[in-house]
């Protein structure tokens, strides 16, 4: 796109991109940490992604007063309106997606050394996953690539998908022994981070359409998240 | 003067005109002045009772096209014009319009407010008395209240009627402009920047008073401020060399306008 007669108007709009790198470097390293830990069971990791999750918090607070002050000043029109809007909102999402992986760096300390490391790969794997997500995301933005935003879109699926299979095999595990309920739960929720995460991710993807088309991305996305109607039953 | 048979292919209408009925409309209009060719077949529908902005850098046509909604370019002897205007479906330049006449219908509003040097009272009853509209003085100085009312001036002046209107505020003035124009009953109202003569708390008031003469008028806005016509139009066209590059619901053009001249000009890219 051309520059603006104004040209102290593109920094502006610069620096809110450069914010938003910073941020989703942050968030993409804070998840890789944070599933590191607990799959390795590794405290002083896990303390660390801890503390570091200040720092995304305070490049949210940054995005805001800048876009705040930029509408302000400049009175964005068309795409610099959306260029703007599409930035709170990221930013919201990657502070977010901070928090869950906080909370799942946090349950390190409560999954014991004991747990058979088999229960962990599922968990390991759709880290990786959403982690992949946030990557192809995050790439759609900096090149405001409205098709691969589609493609992270759709690939959800994948991790919705691995979620259900998740939850029934640490449902199964449960059954199997009720020692491991307690643990078992702490996975369950850091599975659900993931989750959580992979839905930040398509709505960064909903804001990178946005962006370049002007519109909202119309359509329900195909779930495969069936662990809200997956019950419990006897095996025959 | 000009080619009395217009096209009469219809541009695609915005979403706001479904609704509303057309007042005016350009067919393949086409204006030069002597050698330069200032409106490049221009097709356009204006809507009745909404205001429609006219926006695009400065040279682009969008004053001489407005202009010609009321035959002012007439009083230029170099400007030849081309193709169809009409109003309620009537070509205004037929030989049988009278300009005059047809400037009661389609009244106008300046840049700089222009009363004329005479008592407030006087400016208003002005077109009312020259077109013969009241039968007495009662009738006359009914309608000038009234006008003042509607231009919402009539509470700040009604002790001093019959001293003059030069002595206002601008946009006190700019308001007593608008009383002089809808004093003669007109059904269209074409404003050419009307508040850039004025300061923020002035232009607020006829913004606001715009928003209320479109209950009962169509008006047409030139502006060269973008945030005046995304907050006072319902309909945005932009113009550019002399061409009506995008013309749509303001909504649309200012959040998401379609042609990329458009979208670098309302996000101040033009060089």
């Amino acid at each position: 796109m051309t520059e603006h007669t104004y040209k102290a108007y593109d920094e502006d709009l610069g620096a809110l991109k450069t914010l938003l790198a910073r941020m989703g470097g942050l968030a993409e390293e804070q998840l890789a940490r944070a599933t590191d830990a607990l799959s390795r069971r590794d405290g002083k990791l896990a303390d660390q992604v801890i503390a570091d999750d200040e720092k995304i918090d305070a490049l949210e607070r940054e995005v805001e007063q800048k876009a705040i002050l930029t509408i302000a000043k400049r009175q964005p029109m068309a795409r610099d309106l959306r260029e703007i809007i599409v930035a709170i909102r990221i930013a919201s999402d990657l502070e977010r997606i901070g928090d869950l992986a906080k909370n799942t760096a946090k349950r390190t300390h409560a999954v014991s050394e004991a747990l058979p490391r088999k229960l962990m790969t599922g968990l390991a794997r759709m880290g990786r996953l959403a982690q992949d997500q946030l990557k192809a995301v995050l790439d759609a933005y900096a090149a405001g690539d409205a098709a691969r935003a589609l493609e992270v879109w759709h690939a959800d699926e994948d991790l919705d998908a691995l979620y259900t299979s998740i939850f029934r095999e640490l449902l199964t595990y449960m059954m199997e022994d009720p020692r491991l309920i307690g643990m078992c739960t702490h996975l369950l929720f850091g599975a659900k981070n993931m989750e959580r995460i992979g839905d930040h991710t398509t709505n960064i993807a909903e804001n990178i359409h946005y962006l370049v088309h002007g519109s909202v991305l119309a359509g329900e996305r195909p779930k495969k998240d069936m662990t809200s109607t997956t019950r419990y039953e006897e095996s025959p | 003067m000009n080619d009395a048979s217009p096209p009469l292919m219809k541009p695609p209408l915005p979403r706001i005109l479904a609704d509303r009925p057309e007042k005016m409309a350009a067919r393949g209009v086409n204006i030069h002045y002597g050698d330069k060719h200032a409106i490049k077949d221009l097709s356009i529908t204006i809507p009745d009772r909404a205001v429609s902005a006219f926006i695009g850098p400065s040279g682009c046509g969008k004053s001489t096209f407005l202009r010609a909604l009321n035959r002012m370019n007439d009083t230029i002897p170099s400007c030849r014009m081309t193709g169809a205007i009409t109003l309620d479906g009537r070509n205004i330049n037929d030989p049988d319009v009278d300009p005059v006449q047809l400037r009661s219908h389609v009244g106008m509003v300046f840049q700089k407010p222009n009363p004329f040097p005479k008592s407030i009272f006087e400016n208003v009853a002005y077109g009312p008395r020259i077109h013969g509209l009241c039968a007495s003085k009662a009738e006359l100085e009914q309608r000038v209240e009234e006008s003042l009312k509607k231009a919402g001036l009539f509470g700040e002046v009604k002790d001093r009627l019959h001293q003059p209107g030069t002595g206002l505020s601008g946009g006190q003035q700019q308001r007593l402009c608008i009383a002089r124009a809808i004093a003669v009953n007109p059904e269209v109202i074409l404003m050419d920047e009307p508040c850039s003569a004025l300061d923020p708390i002035a232009t607020a008031r006829i913004e606001e008073l715009i928003d209320e003469l479109r209950q009962n008028f169509c008006i047409v806005i030139v502006t060269h401020s973008m945030q005046q016509a995304a907050r006072v139009s319902q309909l945005t066209a932009f113009f550019h060399l002399g061409t009506l590059v995008e013309f749509g619901d303001t909504d649309k053009i200012f959040t998401a306008p379609t042609d990329q001249r458009t979208q670098d000009y309302i996000t101040g890219r033009y060089g």
